[in-house]
């Protein structure tokens, strides 16, 4: 019984990763916090929906236009709402006031074109067996998401290792400035990270969406309340930081339904929140960067 | 030889506070010119301007004859004007190998850029033996070497240096010196904006005074020196 807690709680932490990763990509290299990265995982959710249900693709294929619809959509809209913010003073409160607003109005439009209703994906669209081991059930769609999540992660951080876009990502995250008088083209790689984000949110909504069998327009929103648990106990723009946290906050939810009550999950992850940013607020894993004048 | 850099009427204002109030400067090609002046005067300001970190409210900045007025940092630099800026802004969580090859961003054929690498390694040995380091465990000598070294990766037409020897030990500032020194001989176009009004004019052909935004002075560097405003404000006579 605590076993197969435990593994399903890793498994819905990967997702918390997963999309987590993105989110501290984007405070990390961009510095704003955008609200409307929940609308990502949403809108790469539908897509899925879409492809799957109207065009009749499979889940292999859905996946991954479904991670990348929504990294264009990331794009989009990160153009539209944070351009002009970018070099004003109070680019920080003004960003999160400007995608406060954004995101309630996406998600209205959403839900009125869309339905509030609770919709589920095609029957038969992941095989429903599941492989047994000992007392463990491990079902098709948990190992999807746990190979999907394995590959993406892997994907991104061989990406900022060893590649040219991913030392100007480390460049621009550390300072913008100076990355621009290097020849880096700031504005172009603020897209791309807008991109990767994007489908870093949009691939967790697939994946969840899978796992719950339940899209609807808000499920971005309580996925962001457990995005801002797992970068701040990570903590923010950490990388590694955001992808222990994310394992353990699936692991605690699922413990806390399981041991204590169903009701109160989300009452635990917010208290190890508010506890955090008591305690340590630069995350559980921060070192304290320094920063030479 | 290229790098010849006009400035004309640049005024750059904060809000509704004016920090450069229309000044005109001209590098001849092949020239160090220092712009000196006290803290605030606005010489930080004028060099942002200039590699495009930020838009003056008014003036023209010509490159080799090219208008590069408020155009993106990243355009300037691909001109051949390269900015070691005010404190290093060395990249810190990143090695050496890294900031080095972020200063040949622009480069795409890896020989020419290894040649490069070996030419700074050459000029800089101490960066040789941290070359997988994290840049910001160097000191801050190192990081000024590190600094120029990427800075002379881009090759540049035009190098500006804002503050080269602030906050170095007395050794280090010597050697930045002959370093610039060294590159002036070899017929790099220089802007050097300095605090250490002494050291700049000694290695300078040509001078500006900056003072509350307007330039007050201006001559060949040794004039400047000899000009007795300027010793008892600036040289401590």
């Amino acid at each position: 019984m605590l076993a197969q807690q435990l593994v399903n709680g890793v498994l819905l932490g990967a997702t918390y990763s997963l999309f987590a990763l993105g989110f501290t990509l984007m405070f990390g290299v961009l510095r704003v916090i955008n609200l409307t990265y929940g609308f990502y995982f949403s809108a790469g959710a539908f897509v899925a929906l879409w492809l799957t249900k109207q065009m009749g693709l499979g889940i292999w294929l859905a996946l991954p236009l479904g991670a990348v619809a929504a990294g264009v959509v990331a794009v989009a809209i990160d153009w539209l709402l944070l351009t002009r913010l970018r070099w004003r003073p109070t680019a920080e409160l003004d960003s999160l006031m400007v995608t406060l607003g954004g995101v309630l109005a996406l998600y209205s439009v959403m839900t009125a074109w869309l339905g509030p209703d609770i919709r589920r994906l095609p029957p038969g669209l992941i095989s429903a067996d599941a492989l047994v081991w000992g007392g463990l059930r491990v079902t098709m769609a948990q190992l999807l998401i746990l190979g999907a999540t394995i590959v993406l992660v892997s994907a991104l951080l061989a990406l900022m290792r060893f590649t040219r876009l991913g030392l100007a990502i480390r460049a621009m995250a550390e300072k913008p400035d100076a990355a621009g008088l290097m020849g880096i083209n700031t504005a172009r790689t603020s897209a791309l990270v807008s991109f990767l984000s994007g489908c870093l949110a949009g691939a967790g909504g697939v994946l969840i969406g899978l796992n719950f069998n339940a899209i609807q327009p808000y499920m971005g929103e309580s996925m962001m309340l457990r995005g801002f648990v797992v970068i701040i106990v990570g903590g923010l723009g950490d990388i590694r930081g955001a992808l222990i946290a994310g394992l353990a906050l699936g692991v605690i939810e699922v413990l806390t339904a399981g041991y204590v009550a169903s009701g109160l999950k989300e009452a635990v992850s917010f208290a190890i929140l508010v506890a955090v940013l008591w305690t340590r607020p630069q995350g559980l894993f921060g070192r304290a960067v320094v920063r030479r004048a | 030889m290229a790098g010849e850099l006009e400035i004309a009427g640049l005024e750059i204002s904060y809000g509704k506070t004016e920090a450069v109030c229309g000044i005109n400067i001209s590098v001849p090609a092949g020239n160090t010119v220092c712009l000196i002046g006290a803290n605030g005067a606005g010489k930080t300001s004028t060099m942002r301007a200039i590699s495009g970190l930020l838009k003056p409210r008014a003036g023209r900045i010509v490159l080799d004859g090219a208008d590069i007025t408020g155009m993106a940092p990243h355009l300037v630099a691909a001109r051949g004007l390269l900015q070691v800026p005010e404190g290093r802004q060395i990249f810190a969580e990143l090695t050496v190998a890294e900031n080095l090859a972020l200063g040949a961003w622009l480069v795409d054929d890896a020989a020419e850029i290894a040649r490069r690498r070996d030419g700074v390694l050459q000029r800089f040995p101490r960066l040789r033996e941290r070359l997988g380091q994290l840049a910001g465990l160097m000191s801050g000598g190192e990081q000024q070497m590190l600094a120029l070294g990427r800075a002379l990766m881009g090759e540049p037409k035009l190098l500006l240096l804002d503050e080269p020897s602030m906050g170095l030990a007395p050794l280090f500032v010597d050697e930045i010196f002959a370093i610039i020194e060294t590159l002036k001989r070899e017929g790099t176009t220089i802007l050097l904006v300095e605090q250490n009004a002494s050291a700049a004019l000694e290695v300078a052909d040509f001078a500006y005074v900056l003072e509350n935004g307007r330039i007050v002075l201006e001559g060949p560097a040794a004039e400047v020196a000899g000009d007795p405003k300027v010793i008892a404000a600036y040289l401590g006579g």
